[in-house]
């Protein structure tokens, strides 16, 4: 039977919009589906809350800045570019002030760096909960940033001799600040004001912030007003009421700053059934680690009986998404899939339940167990766990 | 070498932003503040949200009790059973709250509060004063219960042994699935759709199972102490054993009445075979009983001194009580405003007789 599609369309004969009909452009209406999205469960009041990449309907490595997941505390703050002031106090020899403009004559950097929340697959903690991906692993993003290497505005303020901790605290309502060793903030920490190349969005901290690379979201000051130098950490309420990671003996650990080594199946999965029946099949996901870069991800169809080495494509940096690829022959049969990220440090991704055994079930952060889903015969896919 | 950009900051411009407070005191503001005080700020711009008792509305984090939970099932973390420093409630609550209107408290009025959370959590007495004098000496139960994070030498070694690739196991079965559940959101209008058919479908059981499931399961994410709120009906006291009253003089049209004046009591007390405390005693026995002599719940100093003293809850001193629990007993930790009608007293003092029996 001749296709339909094989006619001459509208879009054949008519004319187009002209230039500047949407000056700052917009996706096809036909994607209109690929946006964030929020659990309302979860939270008490969208003002505090989050929302997720959809990365089950992305492909390469970068995220578009308009869907980068958005987590804040007291809401998004609007803040005038001219009004805003960088202040850098304590333990210094010169207590700073600068302005954006000032900012912009330091020497600056571009780095691509993933972002997840210390939360991330939070919710999957104690067993399979949410069906897609999106929810269960969209606390992350990734994108390229310009910035001033931190390093760089320390030594213009001169760290004394027994600053050893920075405190970073944002010019929104909560105030929201986390204590960083020096050491860090001295290695590749950097004040950022562009990502993607264009400014920051106003939910990811414009005009400055914070990038933290391979260290828990929450460390990524947005907003940055002000960065202090002390000879202690603060233990702030990010620090110690949440972001610590509380295991079975009841005892928490405290400053768990990097992030594991992690992947998932982006397609399938469950919102990223496999629609074309059995074939020629493309099983593609994302995959990252706090301590380095992915040289290698494994995946099974059959549930762990039999893995087989992705293939990597795109740009291998440290602290940045990796994007790999399973090609395979589907035969129509029910499918298990996983994957399993490897790091450049030897550290290979856990099982859920190898996690469990060394935590407990409580830690809610933190959580880079492998992620199951179900495929049924007509393609669908479900989040479950597997012995 | 320094690039000479930027300015020198004025101290007057440091003080106005540097705000943060740390275990060790630096950044303490001079001042004081009371528990008493703490309560009536607490009450009228953090109880909205965080509960009266500091025991949490909705999602919004719960601030006193869980002492002794963190190895539960479902621990609940609070000022009291988890925060290692008090600096930390300090900075936040004068760095953040109230939600909505952050800064606007002035240093004192922090401390009260802070004071406050303290008395919330059992740590101090109702005539406890904090201050930048003795704000040192204030500790936290838990402050020994972190360490800094081990995983590298804890979990490294296990995580990264070479896998397997081929035969890694004989067979393969799903032991939990996320439908099960079903607490993904959905788009608006699907959902909308899905919410008329269920309108429409006579309730499946199947769809029962899976709400309690999701109350049973759904795991809290760090804002989230979902499973709190959750577990909140299940453990609910049951309705009035209305039909069941066998009291001589008792009207069951007053037994009924008190039903229902007892709702403001609900959110505080249980009473009936399956009672717990909770932030109030159980109150199986409390008319013509003793005061103060519940097994398992800290009253306050007030109410020991009155059970020492032998008061026992005759219908006239609990009717008393009830009209107005503060002006009755100075420093009682029911903060419960009173009943006002003498009609709804009489009801209560009814249905708790029946209630108990």
């Amino acid at each position: 039977q001749d296709d339909p599609a094989i006619a001459i369309k509208p879009w054949m004969q008519e004319l187009g919009d002209g230039v500047d009909v949407s000056p700052y452009g917009m996706p096809s209406p036909y994607e209109e589906d690929v946006k964030r999205r929020t659990v309302e469960w979860l939270t008490a009041d969208p003002v505090s809350s989050i929302n997720f990449t959809p990365i089950h309907a992305l492909d390469g490595t970068i995220t578009p800045n308009g869907i980068c997941f958005e987590r804040h505390h007291s809401g998004v703050a609007k803040v005038d570019p001219a009004e805003h002031r960088l202040m850098i106090n304590g333990l210094v020899d010169r207590e700073l002030v600068f302005t954006m403009e000032d900012l912009m004559r330091f020497p600056r950097e571009n780095h691509v760096y993933f972002l997840e929340c210390a939360a991330n697959s939070g919710m999957e903690w104690r067993g399979s909960q949410l069906n897609g991906v999106q929810f269960t692993h969209g606390m992350i993003h990734n994108v390229q940033y310009t910035g001033i290497p931190l390093r760089l505005l320390l030594e213009e303020a001169g760290v004394q001799a027994e600053g050893k901790w920075l405190l970073a605290e944002g010019a929104d309502a909560a105030g929201m600040s986390r204590s960083i060793p020096m050491e860090k903030a001295l290695d590749d920490c950097l004040v950022a004001f562009k990502m993607n190349g264009e400014a920051l969005r106003p939910e990811q901290g414009y005009p400055v912030r914070l990038v933290v690379p391979g260290w828990e979201g929450n460390m990524w000051v947005k907003w940055l007003r002000r960065l202090e130098v002390g000879d202690q950490p603060w233990h702030h309420r990010e620090e110690t009421s949440k972001y610590t990671d509380l295991l079975d003996d009841g005892t928490a650990r405290r400053f768990t700053w990097e992030m594991d080594a992690k992947s998932v199946v982006t397609s399938p999965s469950p919102q990223a059934p496999i629609t074309h029946g059995p074939g020629p099949t493309v099983l593609t996901g994302l995959a990252w680690s706090g301590r380095g870069t992915i040289p290698r991800v494994d995946v099974t169809i059959d549930g762990g009986i039999t893995w087989h080495e992705a293939r990597m494509s795109g740009p291998s940096t440290p602290k940045a998404l990796h994007r790999f690829y399973y090609d395979f022959e589907w035969d129509g049969s029910p499918l298990l899939v996983q994957s399993r990220a490897h790091d450049s440090t030897g550290y290979v991704q856990p099982t859920k339940d190898q996690l469990r055994e060394m935590r407990g079930l409580n830690s809610i952060y933190h959580n880079n167990g492998i992620q199951t889903w179900a495929v049924d015969a007509d393609g669908k896919a479900e989040n479950v766990e597997i012995s | 070498e320094p690039l000479g950009l930027g300015r020198p900051a004025t101290p007057e411009e440091v003080a106005v932003w540097d705000i943060d407070i740390r275990p060790d005191g630096l950044g303490l503001p001079e001042g004081s503040g009371d528990v008493a005080t703490g309560d009536g700020i607490y009450t009228e711009k953090c109880s909205a949200c965080h509960g009266v008792f500091g025991e949490g509305a909705g999602r919004w984090p719960v601030l006193a009790g869980g002492q002794g939970s963190l190895t539960d099932a479902r621990p609940v973390k609070t000022v009291g059973s988890y925060w290692p420093y008090l600096s930390t409630v300090f900075d936040y609550v004068h760095r953040a709250m109230p939600f909505g209107d952050a800064q606007s408290l002035t240093d004192d009025e922090v401390y009260a509060i802070t004071a406050y959370l303290l008395y919330l959590n059992d740590e101090v007495d109702d005539d406890f004063v904090l201050s930048s004098e003795n704000f040192a000496e204030a500790r936290l139960p838990n402050e020994d219960g972190f360490k800094p994070d081990d995983r590298m030498e804890v979990e490294f070694p296990a995580f990264s042994e070479e896998p397997c690739m081929t035969d890694c196991k004989p067979e393969v079965e799903i032991t939990m699935r996320a439908a099960v559940l079903d607490v993904t959101p959905e788009e608006t209008a699907a959902k909308e759709a899905a919410e008329k058919a269920e309108a429409e479908t006579p309730e499946p059981a199947a769809e029962e199972a899976a709400s309690e499931a999701t109350t049973e399961e759904a795991p809290a994410t760090e804002e989230a102490p979902a499973t709190e709120e959750a577990a909140a009906p299940e453990e609910a006291p049951a309705e009035a054993p209305v039909e069941v009253a066998e009291a001589p003089a008792a009207d069951p049209a007053m037994i009924k009445a008190g039903s229902k004046v007892f709702r403001k009591c609900k959110s505080c007390h249980q009473i009936g075979a399956k009672a717990k405390n909770r932030v109030g005693p159980v109150l199986n026995g409390i008319v013509d009983g003793p005061a103060g002599a519940v097994d398992g719940f800290r009253y306050s100093k007030a109410m020991e001194a009155a059970a020492e003293e032998g008061l026992v809850w005759s219908h006239d001193e609990l009717s008393a009580f009830l009209a107005d629990p503060k002006g009755y007993m100075k420093g009682t930790k029911m903060s419960f405003r009173g009943v006002r009608k003498e009609e709804d007293i009489e009801a209560l003092i009814a249905y708790l007789r029946d209630a108990s029996e």
